[in-house]
C-alpha cells in the first residue's frame, strides 16, 4: 500500500512538481524544495494530488513542510485515507 | 519603566520626530528625491533604530505594534522617512526573529542596539522581476569565506546604509527558490549604481539601482532558510509595517481636508461648506482603513509566536489581502481628500496641498504590485478551504 502511495506520489511530482532534478534521483526523504519545488508549483502540486488520490488536504496541512519530501506528503495523504495506520 | 510607557515613549518620539523634524522638510526631500537625512538623525539620536532589539541584547525591546504605531505617526509627516524606518525595521525584525540562535548575529543586534545602524534590503533582481521567492545570484562560498554578487535594481537608501540584507541562493549549484538571507557590511561591500530613482512618489527612498558585490563569512547567513523568514516575518511585517505608515499618510492628507472645510465653516457661519457632505464620506473611508489595517496588525500580534500559523495558507491570504485593501484605499482616500480641498489642495503653496500625499499614496498597490499579490492569492485559492 505505502508502496503504490509512493510510486503515485513520485508520478504527480514528475508531472507537475517542475522540479530541477529527475524524480527518480530523489529519495523519500530529499527536500523538495531545495530540489526546486516553488511556493507557486506545489500548488499545482497539492490539486494534482487531491485529484489523484480523490482527497481534500484541510488549511491545517497546507504548509510547507507537508509538501517538503515524498514521505512527508505520503505521511499526509495517508492520515486523510487512513491507510497505512 | 512600564512596558506600557515604554510603548508610549516610541510613538510619542516618532510623533514629535515627524512633526519637529520630518514634516518641515518633506516638500524639499520629495522635490530634490533627496534623503530625509535630517528626520533619520533624528531618529537615531533618539536610539529608534534599535527599538526591536530585545532587552537582554541591550536594546528596549519594542513589539512590533509599537512600531506600527510609530510608522504610522511618522507617515503623516513624511511617507519617505516613514517607509525607510518600517525597511530598516523589517529587516531588524528577520534578525530578531531568526537569527538569535547564531551568536554572530547576536552580536550584531548588540551593536545595532548601541550605533543605530541603519539596515536596507536587496531582494529584488534583475531576470526575475519582483518575485521574492527566487533567486539568480548564489552565496559562493570558499572554506568559511562567502561572496555575492547581485544586480539589484532597485535598493532603497542603499547609499546611505550601513548595511545590507539580501537574498540568493544557499549555492551556485541550488534551485532559484532555495534562497538564503544574507547580511551584508559595507565595509566588505561594493555598490556600483546602475540605476537612478526620478519617480512620481516616495522619491526620498532613494531606491537607486546597484550592483553589489559582497563578501564575508558564513556567519553572516541567516540560520534560517529564507522561505521560513519570507512567510514567518518578512512579508507580514512588511505589510503590517507599510499598512500603517499609508494610513498615517491618508489621516494626515483628511487632516487638510478637515482643516480646509473648517475653515470654510468659519467663513461663512450658518452655511454648511459644500465639501463637508464629502468630506463626511472621506473620514468614514479612513475609518474602514484604520480598522482594516489595525485588524491586520491584530492578526499578526495574535500568531506572531506561532510558526505553524504563520507559514499557514490563511495567514498569507490575510496578510496579502491587508495590503492589496489598504493600498487600494490610501490613494482613493488621498483623491477624496483633494475632492474636498478643491484647487487649495491641487496647489502646491497651499497649507492644504495634497500632491505628494496623492503621488506616495500610488506608490502603495505598485511596491509589490497588487497583481502580484492577488495573482498569490488566486492560486492559493485554488487549494485553501477556509475550514
Amino acid at each position: 500500500m505505502a508502496e503504490r502511495i509512493t510510486d503515485d506520489i513520485r508520478a504527480v511530482l514528475g508531472e507537475h512538481g517542475r522540479l530541477a532534478v529527475d524524480v527518480a534521483s530523489l529519495t523519500d526523504q530529499s527536500n523538495l524544495y531545495e530540489a526546486g519545488l516553488t511556493s507557486h508549483a506545489s500548488v499545482t502540486l497539492m490539486l494534482a494530488l487531491e485529484e489523484r488520490f480523490d482527497i481534500e488536504f484541510p488549511d491545517r496541512m497546507l504548509r510547507r513542510g507537508a509538501f517538503a519530501s515524498i514521505a512527508a506528503i505520503r505521511a499526509g495523504l495517508e492520515e486523510l485515507t487512513g491507510a497505512g495506520a | 519603566m512600564t512596558p506600557l510607557a515604554a510603548a508610549g515613549s516610541l510613538v510619542d518620539t516618532a510623533r514629535r520626530i515627524g512633526e519637529a523634524v520630518a514634516a518641515p522638510a518633506a516638500d524639499a526631500v520629495d522635490r530634490s528625491a533627496r534623503f530625509p537625512h535630517e528626520a533619520m538623525a533624528a531618529l537615531r539620536e533618539e536610539r529608534m533604530l534599535g527599538a526591536l532589539v530585545p532587552r537582554n541584547l541591550g536594546g528596549p525591546g519594542a513589539t512590533i505594534k509599537e512600531v506600527a504605531a510609530s510608522c504610522e505617526a511618522l507617515g503623516r509627516s513624511c511617507a519617505s522617512t516613514a517607509m525607510i524606518y518600517a525597511m530598516h525595521q523589517i529587516e531588524v525584525a528577520c534578525l530578531v526573529r531568526h537569527g538569535l540562535s547564531s551568536p554572530y548575529f547576536r552580536d550584531y543586534l548588540a551593536q545595532l542596539a548601541q550605533h543605530e545602524w541603519l539596515i536596507a534590503s536587496a531582494t529584488s533582481e534583475r531576470g526575475v522581476g519582483g518575485d521574492l521567492r527566487r533567486s539568480i545570484c548564489a552565496v559562493e562560498a570558499d572554506g568559511s569565506r562567502i561572496r555575492v554578487t547581485k544586480q539589484a535594481p532597485v535598493v532603497s537608501y542603499g547609499e546611505e546604509a550601513d548595511d545590507i540584507l539580501l537574498t540568493a541562493r544557499r549555492a551556485p549549484d541550488a534551485a532559484p527558490a532555495d534562497q538564503v538571507l544574507v547580511l551584508a557590511r559595507k565595509a566588505d561591500m561594493r555598490l556600483t549604481r546602475t540605476g537612478e530613482w526620478d519617480t512620481l512618489g516616495m522619491r526620498g527612498t532613494r531606491s537607486l539601482g546597484f550592483t553589489l558585490e559582497a563578501s564575508g563569512s558564513t556567519d553572516q547567513i541567516v540560520p534560517v532558510p529564507f522561505p521560513d523568514v519570507a512567510s514567518q516575518t518578512m512579508l507580514p511585517v512588511s505589510h503590517v509595517l507599510w499598512t500603517s505608515l499609508w494610513l498615517g499618510l491618508a489621516t494626515d492628507a483628511v487632516g487638510r481636508a478637515r482643516a480646509f472645510v473648517r475653515a470654510e465653516a468659519r467663513r461663512t457661519p450658518g452655511a454648511v461648506p459644500v465639501g463637508a457632505l464629502r468630506l463626511a464620506e472621506t473620514v468614514a473611508e479612513l475609518g474602514a482603513m484604520s480598522a482594516t489595517v489595525h485588524g491586520g496588525l491584530a492578526d499578526f500580534e495574535q500568531h506572531q509566536d506561532d510558526p505553524e500559523a504563520l507559514g499557514g495558507m490563511g495567514f498569507a491570504l490575510r496578510m496579502n489581502n491587508l495590503k492589496a485593501s489598504a493600498s487600494r484605499m490610501a490613494p482613493e482616500i488621498v483623491t477624496k481628500a483633494l475632492a474636498v480641498c478643491g484647487i487649495s489642495g491641487y496647489r502646491c503653496d497651499s497649507p492644504y496641498a495634497l500632491g505628494r500625499h496623492l503621488r506616495d499614496a500610488h506608490g502603495a498597490a505598485l511596491m509589490i504590485s497588487n497583481d502580484r499579490v492577488l495573482s498569490a492569492n488566486a492560486a492559493m485559492l485554488l487549494v485553501h478551504k477556509d475550514d
